[in-house]
């Protein structure tokens, strides 16, 4: 831990620095052409997704596998209810009903540790995916549903909106008790258990908040795709692109895991403008060149490159 | 319910059952003993199938005597795989826990690699050929005669796998390997030959498999990911490193699939994960666990 009297200038110059960056992505659409803000849009749903895993699982070290599935129901209830709802109450219930279920699928599951943990969090997105895909074909008809539109840049604040809120819970989790206790239980949960933190009702009320936004941004990045199916809404690539853009941007930092976020989403754009036939495979490519080169992260260069990040990035 | 309704859903549930075994037999040697979660398992399923389906298109290679050259491909797919990336891994993380994460995020990104890589050589469209499919009667149930070859291949291979296990010193490596991998090296177990090893076993498992399912279904190269999860959740049945309960486990799982599909067809998958899920929370140890 730093020292009060070191962290107070740091945490001034990191705070300029966010309004700075917020008053040139909240006037983005002034200046942008509509593919850079569609881009940025994806940028900040993949910044999302990966804060709010890592708000979790980062210092829990419960790897969650179940992200798709808290996205995949904000897309249906924006399916379902777009039609007939406002879009900001859409929005809150996407979000409110992956709480709910992320209670649920927390207090079920707390006997699990390590890896059962991780596989059953798999094993429940891809139940809810094949659920979907059953009951569409067996009850609706069809496959695929259409959502109501809505215009990109109105996409792209929302979205703006929501990353704010997910950086601001995850500072504030962070910083707390809360994440204190988040870490211990992460370090020894039984000695976290015995120093008086409720280790259940932390690690419930935690993935629950997480999973809020996941279905947030679920909910708003339906308008802009317009079309979905389950194997779109569901996709196992939503669980595990948020674990990789983690730890290839580092783990244990927010500001890691946005650079992150925002590197891989950048990159597999690149790939699939120039190399339309081979992207999918040049991305399997990267994911395990980044596991096998970067296991710490980018931020964890830091200490191999040091005195280049130090003054500008460190909080 | 009459005899041969009974006869059509236990042997085609043994049928189903017995291809699973072999699937989760191999998963079991790469997760169980060399403790990666190998999310790109049915991708070897899908090299075997699409192997087979090549040699007899190609060269009128016979399926079942096709096995013995896609097998050893497979094999050395996977052990070479082992011994580069995930030997690699296993020295660079810093806990079991750890490299298990990170093992199953490269299988993740080999997932990608091999089902892509085989989309570009063969294309997305669906695939098969029509080898031994002329019908037996058995009971005055009928089945498909590649199906019941197909199960007495699974049943040979299982066993000779078991008594590999069971009787050869190798075996023994492995067993050990699997209950205590430091100890096993301590006692004089070649422990990264070993563990490439059960990861190329593994995909073997996984290749022979593959290659019976190619005469009996239609393949595509993106067939995999179903078989995988429904290894995985084979592999949890029988208890996580139990190699033998897992075979229990694939059996058990091709016969509830087999009672649902008579039920309600397209149920099966989504029996499975509700078993599977019901199976974690209650008895994560497996069924034969302790």
């Amino acid at each position: 831990m730093d020292s009060v009297g070191r962290t107070i200038p740091k945490r001034f110059l990191s705070l300029v620095l966010l309004f700075l960056a917020l008053i040139l992505f909240a006037a983005a659409p002034r200046y942008a052409s509509p593919y850079h803000i569609i881009q940025l849009t994806s940028i900040f749903m993949y910044i999302v997704l990966t804060v709010s895993w890592a708000v979790f699982s980062g210092p829990t070290q419960y790897m969650s596998l179940a992200s798709a599935a808290f996205f995949g129901i904000g897309i249906y209830i924006s399916a379902i209810l777009g039609k007939v709802l406002f879009l900001p109450v859409v929005i809150g219930l996407g979000g409110l009903i992956s709480f709910l279920l992320a209670l649920l699928v927390g207090l079920s599951s707390l006997r699990l540790r390590g890896m059962y943990f991780t596989i059953f969090t798999f094993g429940l997105s891809e139940l809810i995916r094949h659920f979907v895909l059953w009951w569409e074909v067996n009850e609706t008809g069809t496959v695929g549903r259409w959502v109501v539109g809505v215009n990109p840049k109105v996409v792209y604040y929302v979205m703006l909106i929501i990353v704010l809120m997910t950086l601001a819970a995850a500072y504030i989790i962070k910083r707390s008790k809360f994440g204190l206790a988040l870490r211990s239980i992460g370090e020894s949960e039984e000695a976290a258990d015995h120093i008086g933190i409720n280790v259940n009702a932390v690690k419930i009320i935690t993935f629950a908040i997480s999973t809020f936004f996941m279905g947030a941004a679920g909910a708003i990045m339906a308008t802009r795709w317009t079309y979905i199916d389950p194997s779109i809404a569901f996709n196992p690539l939503f669980s595990f692109m948020p674990v990789l853009m983690a730890i290839f941007g580092g783990i244990g930092h927010i500001y890691g895991q946005i650079l992150g976020a925002a590197v891989l989403t950048l990159l597999a754009d690149v790939l699939l403008t120039k190399f339309p036939y081979y992207y999918m495979l040049l991305y399997g490519i990267i994911l395990v060149s980044v596991i096998v080169f970067l296991p710490q992260g980018v931020i964890g260069l830091e200490g191999k490159v040091k005195g280049l990040w130090k003054g500008e990035l460190a909080k | 319910m009459d005899v041969t309704l009974l006869l059509d859903m236990v042997i085609g549930g043994l049928i189903m059952g017995g291809l699973y075994a072999l699937i989760a037999v191999g998963l079991s040697l790469q997760y169980g003993v060399a403790r990666v979660l190998n999310v790109s398992h049915g991708e070897f399923i899908m090299l075997g199938a699409f192997a087979t389906y090549s040699l007899y298109t190609l060269f009128g290679i016979n399926p079942l005597l096709s096995l013995v050259i896609s097998g050893p491909l497979v094999l050395m797919i996977g052990f070479v795989i082992h011994m580069t990336l995930f030997q690699r891994l296993r020295s660079s993380s810093k806990s079991m826990a750890a490299f298990e994460g990170n093992s199953l995020l490269a299988a993740f990104g080999l997932l990608f690699i091999i089902q892509n890589a085989a989309l570009l050589v063969y294309g997305p469209d669906i695939k098969g050929y029509s080898y031994l499919d002329n019908t037996v009667n058995l009971f005055e149930a009928l089945f498909a005669a590649n199906r019941l070859v197909a199960l007495l291949f699974a049943v040979v291979i299982g066993v000779t796998f078991y008594l590999f296990l069971v009787r050869t010193r190798l075996g023994k490596g492995i067993r050990a390997a699997a209950q205590d991998m430091n100890t096993a090296q301590l006692m004089g177990v070649n422990i990264r030959r070993v563990l490439g090893l059960c990861f190329g076993l593994g995909a073997l498992m996984a290749g022979i498999a593959g290659s019976l399912m190619s005469m009996i279904f239609e393949i595509t190269p993106q067939m995999g990911l179903p078989y995988t999860i429904i290894a995985i959740i084979a592999v949890v049945l029988g208890g996580l490193g139990n190699i033998l309960g897992s075979l229990v486990g694939g059996l058990i799982l091709g016969l509830i699939g087999n009672i649902v599909m008579y039920i309600h067809p397209g149920l099966s998958l989504i029996a499975y994960y509700i078993l599977f899920l019901l199976l974690l929370l209650v008895k994560p140890t497996g069924i034969l666990g302790k």
